[in-house]
């Protein structure tokens, strides 16, 4: 299936919803809201990854250029995602030590809300 | 030998194209369904280096992408695609998808040495607003090679002048009857 992108405020925190598949042809579209959100002020960001159903290393670079962007403004952005087959790429990248990830959208506000 | 050829334009769309059906025919040669995966995503990979780079260099020409079902008798007098023989010496049935293109290969400067990864952790991560050429947002295109090295059980990458040829096969069964071993 295509990409389908949705996003929400809960508590301080942005939360993006992304459902389907990030390649080369979709991920354009995950970095313009990440670009749009961290320019309307969003610096506090969680993608949720649970209905992603394929990542590649496209969207690993989507994902790393907005943990750029937020880490200007001394912003986070962690990620949601228990699904192995997504969990592999990050792995395998070493991206793991670089992003934090969660179990659950509520989980990541409080480890962020903790520190 | 069972041959499955897709030639596509280098537009981005289509590397799900290739994705699909280089599932499809991976699980029709008999790959193991936990194997399915990292097929999917080495050869993703590949066609979307190949899609940057003809995108860079070459957009007008089509790259090539070859699905070989090793489980099949290979028919005489053909040349074409050959699978490198195991380390182990075995005589093992293997599918394997070769992705052709036709940009020159770059040097090897881009994203080497240059800038440090972010955090000091993930090698090919850009700190900086720099994106390398062919790289999006921050990751040197070589972590898309990484990602088909980590994922396919032999590659073999042959960069030249007219193009770069990624090589990358599977085991169709284990000497176990298991299937392949997951990477990671």
């Amino acid at each position: 299936m295509d990409l389908k992108l949705d996003h929400y405020t809960k508590d301080d925190t942005e939360i993006v919803v992304v459902e389907g598949e990030i390649d080369v042809y979709t991920a354009p579209r995950l970095r313009e809201l990440l670009i749009d959100l961290v320019n309307k002020g969003n610096f506090h960001l969680v993608v949720n990854m649970e209905k992603v159903e394929f990542l590649d290393s496209t969207g690993l670079g989507v994902l790393v250029g907005g943990l750029k962007r937020v880490r200007a403004h001394d912003g986070t952005l962690d990620l949601v995602c228990t699904q192995e087959r997504i969990l592999k790429i990050f792995r395998i990248t070493g991206l793991t030590k670089v992003f934090g990830i969660h179990e659950s959208v509520q989980e990541a506000i409080d480890k962020r809300a903790a520190k | 030998m069972a041959l499955v050829q897709l030639t596509i334009s280098a537009l981005p769309a289509h590397v799900r194209t290739a994705r699909l059906m280089a599932t499809a025919v991976a699980r029709r040669a008999g790959i193991a369904e936990s194997a399915l995966d990292e097929i999917r995503l080495a050869v993703g990979e590949a066609c979307s280096r190949a899609v940057e780079a003809h995108r860079a260099h070459c957009p007008g020409r089509p790259i090539e992408i070859e699905l070989i079902d090793g489980s099949e008798a290979r028919p005489p007098g053909r040349g074409g695609p050959t699978i490198p023989a195991p380390a182990n010496g075995r005589a093992a049935k293997r599918f394997e998808v070769v992705v052709s293109d036709r940009a020159p290969a770059k040097e090897p400067d881009a994203g080497r040495g240059a800038p440090a990864p972010l955090d000091g952790t993930a090698n090919g991560v850009y700190p900086g607003e720099h994106t390398p050429p062919g790289g999006v947002s921050g990751l040197s295109p070589d972590v898309g090679l990484a990602v088909i090295i980590g994922l396919a059980d032999e590659v073999s990458i042959e960069p030249a002048e007219d193009g770069t040829v990624v090589r990358m096969s599977w085991p169709l069964t284990s000497p176990d009857g298991q299937g392949p071993q997951l990477v990671g």
